[in-house]
Order: structure tokens, then sequence, then C-alpha cells
């Protein structure tokens, strides 16, 4: 019974606290997506000024912590100039942290694809362009699937983290009614079931999902 | 340009070294119990018995895809709801501890799948003792395969210290937070927090890189 009091007091808090850790999730997923191949193409380069670059990034990003990283972008870059609000310091950094992760599968990804089929395609003249577009990317898309869902996973519990920069996604409301209620093991008890059904319920069969689909395309071209 | 000020670095280096000190402690500790107590966790769920593995391999899912953060909110505030009082030092290393061992269960699980099924039958043949098959037979071979993704995590769980902060943890980030509220400055704590994390992990990670190839070696393995 009280429990279903608490539960109307603060379930629209939560839910409202969820669908901002959702929308979250997404943009920076979105980001480190773009990041991720970007990055992960340009250290696959034999060129110094390609990979070099990269590399630095990919090093810093995985070398340090997600939360000093946000705390970095948050209050120091606008003594730089830079200022950005919290809820895009959150994304951008959860982003470009995850990326830095996600560049190394697309690497692995990359390399993973039989040397044979890089001669096929150079065989019958494509262009590099259009073979990494048709012939490589697609074959390593399939490869790198599985582990793009655990990094998904990371990303979405990463986005916690933007709490201490008091953007109020799931983790801030739950900091924030506990710290009004003390109900400490009803408010965080929900919130780890709910990331816990954000994760299971929401990422892993989306990702199943689409490996799937890529199984069957590839499957189709080959 | 913006004003870094070198005598300002000079006069708070002495707190972050000290700081660093408490940090790796925090992850070894951490570490130390996520390795005994994963050990435990891969191996309950190799037994036969269905009211033991079931619940642990849900429970290691779900800490594997809820927030860690989270995960020290709740060990700290749920266990003065039922008068039992943890410090913030206890409080981390058994939420830091039970995270990490749920990965590190796999990582053994991992690793315990790896050995071919002759070992076990052989092991069997020779009428060894369960306890025997596992300590000379199939944990010596388990390790290499899983010594990559122990080193991972051990990486990991370093980076994941400055999380121990919110609950008042005194390591490099809480050091960082205060000297910067001291002082009203932020880029120098910060920066160095975030250089200290690349050269302790950086050099951690190129010196476990080179001792899987090693153990690889001894064992006869490539």
């Amino acid at each position: 019974m009280e429990f279903l009091v608490f539960l109307k007091d603060h379930g629209p808090e939560l839910i409202r606290g969820s669908l901002t850790t959702i929308e979250l999730t997404m943009l920076s997923a979105a980001l480190a997506i773009i990041i991720a191949v970007i990055a992960g193409l340009m250290r696959l380069s034999t060129n110094r000024l390609v990979y070099g670059p990269a590399t630095v990034y990919v090093e810093i990003f995985r070398g340090t912590s997600l939360l000093v990283q946000i705390y970095w972008i948050f209050f120091v870059l606008p003594l730089f100039g830079l200022t950005l609000e919290k809820f895009t310091a959150g994304f951008i950094a959860v982003g470009m942290n995850l990326g830095a992760y996600g560049a190394e599968l697309v690497r692995g990804g990359i390399q993973s694809v039989p040397k044979g089929q890089w001669e096929a395609a150079t065989a019958l003249s494509m262009s590099p362009a259009i073979r990494m577009r048709r012939i490589i990317f697609p074959q390593a898309l399939l490869n790198m699937l599985p582990p793009w869902g655990n990094l998904l996973i990371e990303l979405l519990k990463g986005t916690a983290l933007v709490a201490l920069i008091s953007v109020s996604d799931l983790m801030f409301m739950a900091k924030k009614i506990n710290s009004t209620t003390y109900l400490s093991a009803q408010v965080f008890g929900i919130a780890l079931v709910l990331y816990y059904l954000m994760s299971r319920g929401l990422i892993t069969p989306f990702m199943r999902w689409l490996e799937r689909l890529m199984a069957r395309k590839v499957g189709k071209r080959l | 340009m913006f004003d870094w000020r070198w005598e300002f670095v000079w006069q708070i280096t002495p707190r972050l070294v000290e700081a660093t000190g408490r940090t790796i402690l925090a992850a070894l500790l951490g570490y130390g119990i996520a390795m005994v107590l994963g050990l435990f966790f891969a191996l309950a769920q190799r037994t036969r018995f269905k009211l033991v593995n079931k619940p642990i391999r849900e429970f290691v899912e779900f800490i594997r895809s809820t927030p860690l953060i989270l995960q020290i909110f709740f060990v700290f505030y749920v266990g003065p709801q039922f008068g039992v009082m943890l410090s913030p030092w206890p409080a981390g290393m058994i939420a830091i501890g039970l995270h990490y061992a749920s990965y590190l269960s796999e990582v053994y699980r991992g690793g315990i799948d790896s050995v071919p099924k002759g070992q076990w039958e052989a092991a069997t043949s020779l009428s060894l003792s369960p306890t025997r098959t596992y300590y000379r037979v199939i944990i010596p071979q388990a390790i290499p395969p899983a010594f990559a993704g122990m080193g991972n995590y051990l990486v990991g769980i370093f980076k994941d210290t400055p999380m121990l902060s919110v609950i008042g943890v005194a390591e490099l980030m809480h050091t960082a937070n205060s000297i910067g509220s001291e002082h009203y400055r932020f880029l120098e704590p910060y920066t160095m927090v975030g250089v200290i994390f690349l050269l302790i992990s950086l050099p951690t990670a190129a010196v476990l890189r080179k001792a899987e190839v090693k153990i690889r070696r001894k064992m006869g393995l490539r």
C-alpha cells in the first residue's frame, strides 16, 4: 500500500527522468556511431597525418574516466570560450567517450573481413570508396554488431553520470527523490529496475533484430 | 589564451599525488574483491542446481546492465534505512567489487568454456577428483584466454574509481573537486586528474599486453 502511494507520488518524475535518459542515450549513440566510423577508418590509414589524430583521440578518451571527461567538458571548456549547456555537454561527453571504444570495434571489424574480399573487389576494378561501401563495410558491420550491443548498454549506463552535472535524467531524479523522502531502497531499487528494462528490454532486442536484418542483407549480396 | 598557472599546479601536486595513492588502493581492493567474488559467481553458474545457477545468472545480468553509479548510491543509502551504517570506503568497495565481480565472472566463464572437452574427459578417466581437475587441469588452461579480459577490467576498475567520489571517498576526483571549490579554479585540477589517469592507464595496458604474450608462450600456446 505504502509502495503504491510512493509510486503515485513519484512515478511521473521517474518516468520523466527515464525519457530524458532515453533521449540522451539516442543522441550520444548517434554521435558515438558517427565518430566511431570516422575515427575507425582513420585508424586504418597508412598516412601518419590521418591515423595520428585518430590514435590520440582514441587513447585519450579510452585512457581517462568518463566522469573526468564530463567534468572537463562542462567546467573547463568554458574557460576556452566554449560554453555548452549541461544537456549538450553531457551527451557530447558520453558520445565522444563511447565513440573511442566504438572506433576500435570498427577498426577490428574491418580488419576481420577476409583479404580475398579486398582482392576480389580490386580485381573487379572497384574504386576504394565503392569497395569499402559495397563490399567491406557491410561484412564488417555484421561482424561487429554483437559487440556494439554491449557498447550501447555501456553507453546507456554512462549516461547516468551526467546526473552529476545536474542533467535531470533518471539517475538525477532518483537522487532528488531520495533526498526528500529518504526512501532509498524504493527509489534506487525502482531506478535500477528501470535501467535494467531499458537495456534488456529495449537495446538487446533492438540489436538482435538489427543482427538478423543485416545477416539477411549481407546474405543476399554474397 | 586561457590562463594556466604553473605555480598553482605545483601547489596542488602533493595533494593530488596523495589522492592518486588512494585511487590506486581503491582500484586494487575493489579488484581483489571482484576476483574472488567473480570466481564464486562463475562456478555457481556451472552447478547443476537450477535453484543456484538461475538466480546467480539473473543477478549477474542485472548488475551488468545497470549503472555502477546507481549501485554505489544504492549500497550507500539503503543500508542506513535498515539500520546498517556503512562508511564511504566499505560501501564503495562493496559496490565496485560486486559490479566488477559480475564482469569478471563472465571472463572466467569464457576462459573455462574455452578449455577443450577432451581435457575434462581425460581428467575424469585419470580419476582425478573435481577439485584436482579444476586446480591442476582446467584453471591453468583457462587463465591465458581469460588474461586479456581480466587486464581490461583492471584498467576499467581504475577508471571507474572517480564514481566513488559521489559518496565521499577521498580519491582523485573528490580531491580535485575540493581543490577546485577551495580556490575557484577547475582548469588545473581537472586537467591534472585527466593526465594522471592517462599516465597510469596507458602504461598499465601496455604492460598487461606484454604479460599476456609471455603467459601464452609459457603455457605453450602460440
